[in-house]
Parts: structure tokens; sequence; C-alpha cells
């Protein structure tokens, strides 16, 4: 390559495109945040200026999903509740992430019973749980953490093309190379 | 305010009255269905009894007995300020009690919810639906003889309910088995 030895370090640095745009992902989530139960107290708490978790980027919460990409389920799920929630997760637009906010969200809790859900992931796929009955702002600043830590590691640009191969395969073309993403600019 | 209430109903309603007692401080009369609606007038318009509350409707299960249910009426004095439970006894085939919304109109949303739970018909009630459930859920749940963990999902679930549940049992009946639990 050696593009890094002919721009001076201090206009630019080279990265991998991959990198550079996880980096941005996990610092801008935009949030939907689901909330059933008592949990949602921690949750404005973790929120308000005390803990801010505006200091991780997951700042603005946006009450549609299409306009999201973070889901927090916050609080019990029951089962008449169920339709909605897949719902809302199938109107957020990819790329997107889910954590379980408590205990009741991730396993049901002590509601043993008819009514609740055993756990969200039951329904959704999910990224993250925190666990906590419910759990104390640091604890919910450790699952976004963590959350991070794996949007960071995320190969979306090896997702991307197995989702393209797996539709040309679906539509029963012939199976090609398939083609760049992006396509290289000279400089 | 001692048994004023009790011997009332008593006095009005002789042939209502199966039994009546004040166990922990709670002014009870156990009636028949059939009565209900004149019981809860008198409760409603006596000058003595002034019952102008109709605090909450509920229903006990004893399974094993006849009759099998109870409702259970809690009427409560906002000038008197006293209070006083009326138990229905309702029998298992039939399932059947007077709806009072004509007396009390927040029966209608308290009689829904019995109906909810244990499946007490309220006769005459103008719209008798579920009100916490959904619509498709098959059973009464506080029903004692139902399972308290058979849920109903409305959607497909990618994974089985209670695996952890399952497979802890498994895994403690597999340790026993090898007696291992004793090391602990």
């Amino acid at each position: 390559m050696g593009l890094e030895h002919k721009i001076s370090e201090e206009i630019a640095f080279t990265t991998k495109l991959e990198d550079a745009v996880n980096w941005a992902r996990k610092h801008s989530l935009f949030q939907y945040p689901f909330v059933t139960a008592c949990c949602g107290m921690e949750y404005m708490a973790t929120a308000a200026s005390r803990y801010d978790i505006a200091r991780f980027g997951a700042e603005i919460p946006r009450f549609s999903p299409r306009q999201a990409d973070l889901l927090w389920v916050v609080g019990t799920v029951n089962h008449k509740l169920a339709p909605f929630l897949q719902r809302i997760y199938e109107q957020i637009s990819e790329p997107k992430w889910v954590i379980s906010f408590g205990v009741c969200a991730s396993t049901g809790g002590f509601y043993d019973n008819y009514a609740t859900v055993q756990g969200i992931d039951k329904i959704i796929p999910v990224d993250v749980y925190i666990p906590g009955c419910p759990p104390r702002p640091e604890q919910v600043l450790d699952g976004l953490l963590a959350l991070q830590a794996k949007i960071e590691e995320e190969p979306w640009l090896k997702y991307a093309y197995e989702e393209k191969r797996r539709l040309r395969e679906s539509d029963g073309g012939i199976i090609e190379d398939a083609e760049p993403l992006f396509h290289k600019v000279d400089i | 305010m001692a048994k004023k209430l009790i011997d009332l109903v008593k006095r009005k309603h002789k042939e209502a009255v199966v039994d009546s007692h004040s166990r922990l401080g709670n002014d009870t009369v156990i009636i028949r269905p059939e009565h209900l609606l004149e019981v809860a007038a008198t409760l409603r318009d006596d000058a003595g009894a002034k019952l102008d509350l109709l605090r909450d409707i509920t229903a006990v299960d004893y399974l094993n007995r006849v009759p099998r249910f109870e409702v259970v009426y809690i009427f409560y004095s906002i000038e008197l300020k006293h209070q006083l439970l009326v138990r229905v006894l309702v029998e298992e085939e039939s399932c059947k009690v007077p709806s009072l919304h004509k007396i009390y109109p927040i029966a209608g949303w308290l009689e829904r919810e019995v109906f909810d739970m244990y499946g007490v018909d309220f006769v005459g009630h103008p719209d008798l639906r579920r009100v916490l459930l959904y619509e498709e859920f098959e059973g009464h749940p506080l029903r004692k003889d139902y399972a308290v963990q058979a849920s109903q999902p409305r959607v497909a679930l990618r994974a089985r309910e209670r695996d952890a549940v399952e497979e802890f049992k498994e895994f403690v009946q597999n340790e026993e088995a090898k007696g291992s639990r004793e090391r602990y």
C-alpha cells in the first residue's frame, strides 16, 4: 500500500474501513427504550445527568423504531405484549442491537407463571443481558460498554457479502464471485 | 360497629344468609346467589348501612369443596366508615351469579376481571369479555386446576420456555445419581 507514508500524520491517519465504521457506530447509538416496568426508573437514572449515558454516545432516545438502532427492553414482557415487541424489533432497520435490561426481561425473573415470557430471547435475538433487579446504573453502563465492545468487533462487511451471496443463491442464478460493495477510488 | 351490618342482613333477608362471622375484624355474611341483588340493594339504600362504595369483587376457588367457588364483594360506606364482606356461594356446574352493574355501575369492570380469572358467569352483564388477558387465551388461570406455568404464546417462540429450569432439574437428578452431590 504505502499510502500512509504519502500523507502527513498531522492531517490524517489510515485505518480499515470496518474499524472506522464500527467506531462511528458504537459512539452514535440511537436508542429505543421499550419500558414496561420498574426497571425504567433505573434507566432514567442512567440517562439523567448524574450517570449521563450521553458520555458514551447513547444520548438520544428515539420514540420511533424507524429512527433507532438500539432496542432497550426494560422490564417484564408478558405474552399479551409479545407480538408488539416483536413488531417493534422488526421495524428497526439494520444494523440493530438489543439490550435486555434486568432479570425480568432476561429470564422472566421471579414471574415464573402463565403470563410472563421467560426471557425476551424467546421472541427476539438479544446482544447483551444486564442482570439485576433492577440493575444499578454502573451495571447498565457496563452493559453498554459490553455492547460497544461487541460492535467494535463486528465483521459487518463479511456479513454483507454473505447476505448478498445468499440472496443470489435464493434467486437461483449462477453463483459468481460477489461484486465488491465498495469500489476502489483512485486518489 | 360490631355486628350491626350482619344483623341488618339477617333481619331483612333471613332466607338468604347461610352463615356469618367477624373473623380478623372483617364482618362477613355468606349468602346464596339468588338473593344477591336484594341484599345489595338493601345494603346500599338502608339508612343504617349506606354502603355506597363497592370496593372490590374477587373470588376464591375451594377446589375440593361443594359449592366450589365463592365470589367476594367488599362494600364500604364513605359516610359511616364501615365495611361489610358479602361472600356468595357459587356451584361449579352452573357457575352463575347475577350481575350488580345496575346497582353499582363499577361492578361492570370488576365482574369482567373475575370472569377473566375464574370464569364466573355474571348473568345480565352487558359486555362480559376478558379484560386483562388476550381474547385467544383459553381457560381461566386463577382456577386451582389451571397449571400455573401453562403459558399460551401468541407468537412463534424462538426457543422453548423454561429450558433452564428443565436443564437444572436434569442436572440435579443426574448429579444425584452419580452421588457427587455429597462433595459439596
